[in-house]
């Protein structure tokens, strides 16, 4: 798949600290990319690095192949953590002069601006004051104003901090909506089951460097251990755990089900195989629960993090 | 440039639709005007009151030579001790007992005359007397030592200097005293002004940061056009404010001479006011018409040119440290460099006013940081056009200078949250 977006060896130092250290990603055109890592790991510098809100020290970014510059603005629609409006401007007005910043003219901004504030049943906000909405209120017209010029990369840096479930849900929905309309969308998050639900590819940042990037299930692949969970039910327990723990490597099961007797994780090592495990449990027990130990995004992030 | 066109047509919007702003530039002229009339007022009603003064002439030929005045009347206590006098003067609630000795000759008599008062009387009051009881008792003296009056009268000579500068064009004193005024006025306005818009920018630079919508606006627009909208946009408010003020003044002005009857002429390049009813006092009239006969061209040019490029100068200082904090608190610490540089300029001005090309003023009206002021107090009494030229060039390089680096700063500070940098800091971000 062609990349919309490729990070190559980007440095950036403020002073002697540095804040990304000769990072390279690509990213996917049409992917949900999860840009993960711990508080200031670099993530927001390489988000703003992409925005051209600073410049890399070394290294370049390209943008559907050509080099990052000011007409790849307009291209782009970012949603920062820290975000805010004028408290004292009217919501329409100011919508339309962010919209207006981004290069749409007057009156189409207007227009669209018209259509998502209808979508979201917000139409009576437009002659408001923000201090007159509440927190959530003000994120959902922050929200509008990200994507209303229809960008091409959707940058999302903690989307969902500040929305009650349902709008979170309505916020998530709309993304997806975005990107299967063709917009990538980069996803900046510590909220790990929304990195495991929406997205298809992640690069994890740690101490101003990458430390782990690619498709998320071939994290996966790589992370897994060759662990299976197994749960049984048998007439003789203790003679089935002893006949397992001679031949595979056995501990303590980490996970739960109900109607077995005898319960724990087994690791097969290079050369056995998962079928010939079945079958043995299959002759001497009633199979209950069989299933591969998966990482998820949370234990990987934590792993990487803790080995790095 | 469209997106720098669209923040300054924002920035221009949001400073003239300000409810405070509508006010201040619609109330100002008035509250000025109406300043002066009340001032105007307070001074007549002070001067109709009388006061009235008891005297007590053991001498015989004083009192009778004692003229009264408009606001100080003299009254003659007949044969009364000093005691009794002071007690009548007292219940009278008098303004004050004037006690006059007899003696023979007029020296010792003025060594003995004494004044009575509640309170300490006024500088004008006493000169007012003394002036007299010296005329009345040096004429008594050269009666006593036969010495002709008249003839030193008609032998007296009186001098008031005409003066003209090089260039031949007439000056009286009124005149350098309208210089002084308008000089001192201006530099005020200009003083006020610049910390008027400046501080205006600060606040909204420091509203975006704290707001956070800044990081939205950086990712749309380069931070230099932001800012730089701002700046113009606010000046675009602020001569809008001018004009405003200007038409209200004229209209003012009109109204104000179609009531009290003022006409103008050109007398040998002179310019004139006079007034048909009484009104107006003379004085007023005089100080008027030599503001008229000031360089007004020149100060009107400079003032443009210096309140652009002092604005520019520290507007975008003030940038630069709204964007360097969080609130306004911090910010005042930061500004205090740039307050003690405008003090630094006021104060001089004040020995400017005093004699305008001195050295001292004239270094100081080449410091860019310090020229605007100390050139407006200079021009009036006039300034020789390439010493402002020069210190124009000195101030408007040093302008792009402190753009550079209060861009610099800004557009790091903008994105800084926490605790509030260090000078050290400040500089540190200029390498970033």
């Amino acid at each position: 798949m062609k990349n919309l977006l490729f990070i190559d060896s980007v440095s950036k130092n403020f002073g002697p600290h540095t804040a990304l250290n000769n990072v390279s990603i690509n990213i996917p055109e049409g992917c949900i990319y999860g840009l993960l890592g711990p508080n200031g790991a670099g993530k927001t510098t390489l988000i703003r690095i992409i925005n051209q809100i600073s410049v890399p020290d070394s290294g370049k970014v390209f943008f559907n192949d050509q080099e990052l510059n000011l007409d790849h603005i307009k291209q782009i629609g970012y949603l920062p953590e820290e975000r805010g409006l004028y408290p004292k401007m009217k919501i329409g007005e100011q919508a339309i002069y962010l919209a207006q910043l981004k290069g749409m003219d007057r009156n189409t901004a207007r227009h669209e601006l018209k259509k998502w504030f209808e979508k979201f049943d917000i139409s009576d906000w437009w002659n408001k004051k923000v201090t007159e909405l509440s927190k959530g209120m003000a994120q959902k017209v922050q929200f509008i104003v990200t994507v209303l010029h229809k960008p091409k990369l959707l940058i999302f840096d903690e989307p969902f901090s500040g929305f009650d479930p349902i709008n979170a849900n309505l916020i998530k929905d709309e993304i997806l909506k975005l990107n299967k309309e063709g917009a990538t969308v980069i996803f900046s998050t510590h909220r790990m089951e929304s990195v495991e639900e929406l997205c298809e590819n992640i690069a994890l940042i740690n101490k101003s460097n990458k430390i782990l990037d690619g498709n998320l299930d071939e994290i996966k692949k790589n992370f897994k251990t060759n662990t299976f969970e197994v749960a049984v039910n048998t007439p003789d327990a203790k003679d089935l755990q002893n006949k397992l723990k001679l031949e595979y490597e056995t501990s303590a099961p980490t996970f739960k089900t109900i109607g077995d007797n005898l319960r724990m994780n087994v690791k097969l090592a290079s050369g056995q195989s998962s079928v010939k495990l079945v079958n043995f449990l299959n002759k001497n027990s009633r199979l209950i629960h069989f299933k591969e130990v998966i990482p998820n995004v949370n234990e990987i992030f934590i792993e990487s993090v803790q080995n790095d | 440039m469209e997106k720098f066109l669209i923040i300054t047509s924002r920035e221009y919007l949001n400073k003239i639709t300000n409810k405070t702003f509508i006010l201040s530039t619609l109330f100002t002229p008035l509250i000025l005007v109406g300043l002066v009339f009340l001032i105007g007022w307070l001074a007549s009603t002070n001067n109709d009151e009388v006061n009235n003064v008891s005297v007590v002439d053991n001498s015989g030929y004083i009192f009778d030579k004692l003229e009264s005045t408009k606001s100080l009347k003299y009254v003659e206590l007949e044969n009364f001790n000093l005691e009794d006098a002071k007690l009548i003067s007292k219940t009278k609630s008098d303004f004050g007992l004037l006690y006059i000795e007899n003696f023979e000759s007029p020296k010792e008599v003025a060594e003995t005359i004494t004044f009575y008062s509640e309170d300490a009387p006024s500088l004008t009051v006493i000169s007012n007397i003394e002036n007299q009881l010296e005329n009345i008792l040096t004429n008594k003296n050269y009666k006593i030592n036969d010495i002709d009056i008249n003839k030193i009268n008609s032998n007296k000579v009186y001098v008031s200097l005409f003066q003209e500068t090089f260039e031949g064009k007439k000056t009286t004193k009124v005149d350098s005293a309208a210089g002084y005024l308008l000089g001192m006025f201006l530099a005020f306005l200009l003083y006020f002004l610049i910390f008027a818009y400046g501080g205006m920018i600060m606040a909204s630079v420091i509203e975006e940061k704290s707001s956070r919508i800044i990081e939205v606006i950086v990712s749309s627009v380069k931070p230099f056009y932001l800012i730089s909208g701002k700046i113009i946009g606010t000046s675009l408010a602020s001569i809008t404010q001018f004009i405003v003020w200007g038409i209200l003044f004229y209209g003012f002005s009109f109204f104000i001479s179609t009531t009290f009857g003022i006409t103008s002429t050109y007398e040998n390049n002179e310019f004139m006011l006079a007034a048909e009813s009484s009104a107006v006092p003379e004085a007023a009239l005089k100080i008027i018409s030599s503001l008229f006969n000031l360089p007004l061209l020149n100060i009107f040019i400079a003032f443009i040119f210096y309140f652009v490029g002092g604005y520019l100068l520290f507007s975008s200082m003030f940038a630069a440290v709204g964007a360097a904090v969080d609130n306004q608190t911090d910010a005042q610490q930061l500004l205090l460099p740039v307050t003690f540089i405008i003090i630094i300029a006021l104060y001089v001005g004040i020995f400017t006013a005093e004699n305008p090309d001195g050295i001292v003023s004239i270094i100081f009206s080449m410091i860019p940081f310090t020229s605007p002021i100390l050139m407006m107090m200079r021009i009036p009494s006039g300034v020789p056009i390439i010493e402002q030229i020069i210190s124009l060039v000195i101030l408007y390089s040093t302008v792009i200078l402190i753009i550079w680096i209060a861009a610099k700063i800004y557009r790091i500070g903008i994105l800084m949250y926490g605790k509030k940098p260090s000078y050290k800091e400040l500089i540190k971000w200029l390498k970033y």
